[in-house]
């Protein structure tokens, strides 16, 4: 698998008005396997760029292509991680799991296997039959994580997944997904303003300026895993990263 | 946990206070029967229970309580299936696209605030007495809070929800029947029982024109002819009590299917 991103800008039409700038000729190559986190501020058109890799939205120019085909609507092979977990609230976590194999026709009987070992695999097992209401956000997260890769993505766009939660649960669901990427194998796109999450988590940080947003740095992250937070290896990096930051993109 | 003897007593006062104004009603209500000792302008209660306990009993040939009552409600639910089978579509369709909503809304608009009564004359001239123009009063009174809180439920689902339908592969007709109608069904289903309430309302309206000669509206409206105050009394008690339960069952499925509407976030 490989994504690339080609000299992709987005322009905001309002009527009678100037065009506003989303994002600038971004141009992003991502390996098979590869955990990048892309790191700006708040309106730096981060969420617009995974949307349209997600072929959400259309970029003004420039394009998408996975593996050679370019992208031009939602497809399979890009699940979506949204922050608000997007959990159909009338479904148990089993009919929430197993709901994009119900809509490609997989019977129901190959259907309760890929669901019990996607609660497995978000530690899950016993809340198969709980609704969602009844579960806490990190518990959310964790089944909007399994349910979009139930069918079987190459690449996962996380849109700051974990924002809304607290601090521990945030930091216990980044070393979750961390288990999730190593065991399957994903491709990991992961939207977030943490310099600490995207330190914590990532194998290479792009990072965006603000608005409009292009790219002004991108920091390969060398550190072996799993990363201590707490350890001077980790501030180092940490710095490293601000500084990069703060001498290339005028925020921060 | 037990609760101080004082917290049961305060819990039960409470619970009965909304039992104390229909009770006085019916103190009042005696009181000034047996002041004014006239049943043609005021009945005694007994009268009235003593007509509640006979449903089936004919009246003053115009058939039974319960008759009248099963005619009213089998126009009121024809009415109001055929108002629900036209409205929930095209809210559906207007929620969902901006064409529908363009070409529907200013029409919906005009309408709307024309009471389902005043459609009577013409409904009259058009179909004259009998079913159909009931069926056309009724559904008309039934047609707007169905189609508005369509309209509001389509609308009101979340754009996440449906985009991550789409990213899972959901085609066009799953994403309108997997996700589009279940989460906007809770506020469909508020729509349905606002638009029975007004339907009922309508049905007994619609009964007390020239010319029909069945249903609790037209029973009441006989009775008026014949003075026959303990009937007109108990028609109204029926058409209350009916309004009570079709809005309880209404309720029930509410809480019962649709929790998760007011447990979200």
């Amino acid at each position: 698998m490989t994504l690339s991103v080609e000299h992709l800008t987005k322009e905001y039409v309002k009527n009678g008005q100037e065009p506003v700038q989303a994002l600038v000729n971004i141009s992003l190559e991502i390996q098979d396997t590869e955990f990048v986190c892309v790191l700006g501020p708040s309106g730096c058109g981060k969420t617009t760029l995974l949307r349209i890799i997600a072929g959400l939205e259309r970029p003004t120019s420039g394009r998408v292509h996975i593996d050679g085909t370019v992208i031009e609507g939602p497809s399979q092979k890009l699940g979506m991680i949204f922050q608000d977990y997007s959990l159909y609230p009338w479904r148990t976590v089993n009919d929430n799991i197993a709901f994009g194999l119900e809509l490609n026709h997989v019977p129901r009987e190959k259907r309760a296997k890929i669901v019990q070992k996607y609660l497995e695999l978000a530690g899950l097992s016993d809340f198969g039959n709980s609704y969602p209401h009844e579960l806490s956000g990190g518990m959310r997260q964790r089944i909007a994580v399994v349910r979009a890769l139930a069918v079987e993505p190459s690449v996962l766009l996380m849109d700051e997944p974990f924002g809304a939660l607290d601090a521990q649960t945030r930091n216990m669901l980044q070393h979750e997904l961390l288990e999730i990427w190593q065991k399957t194998k994903k491709t990991i796109l992961f939207v977030t303003h943490s310099v600490d999450e995207a330190v914590y988590l990532a194998d290479r940080i792009v990072v965006l300026s603000p608005r409009p947003g292009h790219i002004c740095e991108v920091i390969p992250i060398d550190q072996q895993r799993p990363r201590d937070r707490t350890s001077v290896e980790f501030a180092r990096v940490r710095r490293h990263v601000l500084d990069l930051i703060s001498q290339k993109c005028s925020f921060q | 946990m037990t609760l101080p003897r004082a917290a049961f007593r305060i819990y039960n006062w409470r619970s009965l206070l909304k039992f104390v104004l229909p009770v006085a009603i019916i103190v009042v209500w005696e009181l000034f029967a047996i002041w004014i000792n006239n049943p043609f302008i005021l009945p005694r209660l007994e009268a009235v229970v003593a007509v509640l306990l006979a449903p089936t009993a004919d009246i003053l040939g115009n058939g039974s309580l319960a008759a009248n009552a099963a005619t009213s409600l089998e126009r009121v639910l024809a009415g109001f299936f055929v108002a629900a089978a036209i409205a929930i579509p095209l809210g559906i369709g207007m929620g969902r696209s901006v064409t529908l909503n363009q070409l529907f809304d200013t029409l919906m608009q005009l309408l709307r605030p024309i009471p389902p009564l005043a459609w009577v004359p013409l409904a009259l001239a058009w179909f004259k007495i009998g079913l159909v123009s009931m069926v056309f009063i009724i559904g008309m009174g039934a047609f707007f809070p169905i189609l508005l809180n369509t309209l509001y439920g389509v609308k009101g689902v979340k754009k996440n929800w449906i985009e991550t339908a789409e990213i899972l592969g959901a085609k066009e007709h799953q994403v309108l029947s997997r996700v589009v109608l279940p989460g906007a069904l809770p506020t469909i289903w508020t729509g349905l029982r606002v638009g029975f309430g007004i339907a009922w309302m309508c049905v007994v309206a619609a009964e007390m024109m020239p010319g029909t000669n069945s249903g609790l509206g037209y029973l009441i409206i006989a009775a008026y002819n014949w003075s026959q105050v303990p009937v007109i009394i108990a028609g109204m008690v029926v058409i209350g009590i009916i309004g009570i339960g079709v809005d309880v069952f209404f309720k029930a499925i509410e809480r019962r299917s649709f929790g998760w509407r007011e447990l979200e976030r």
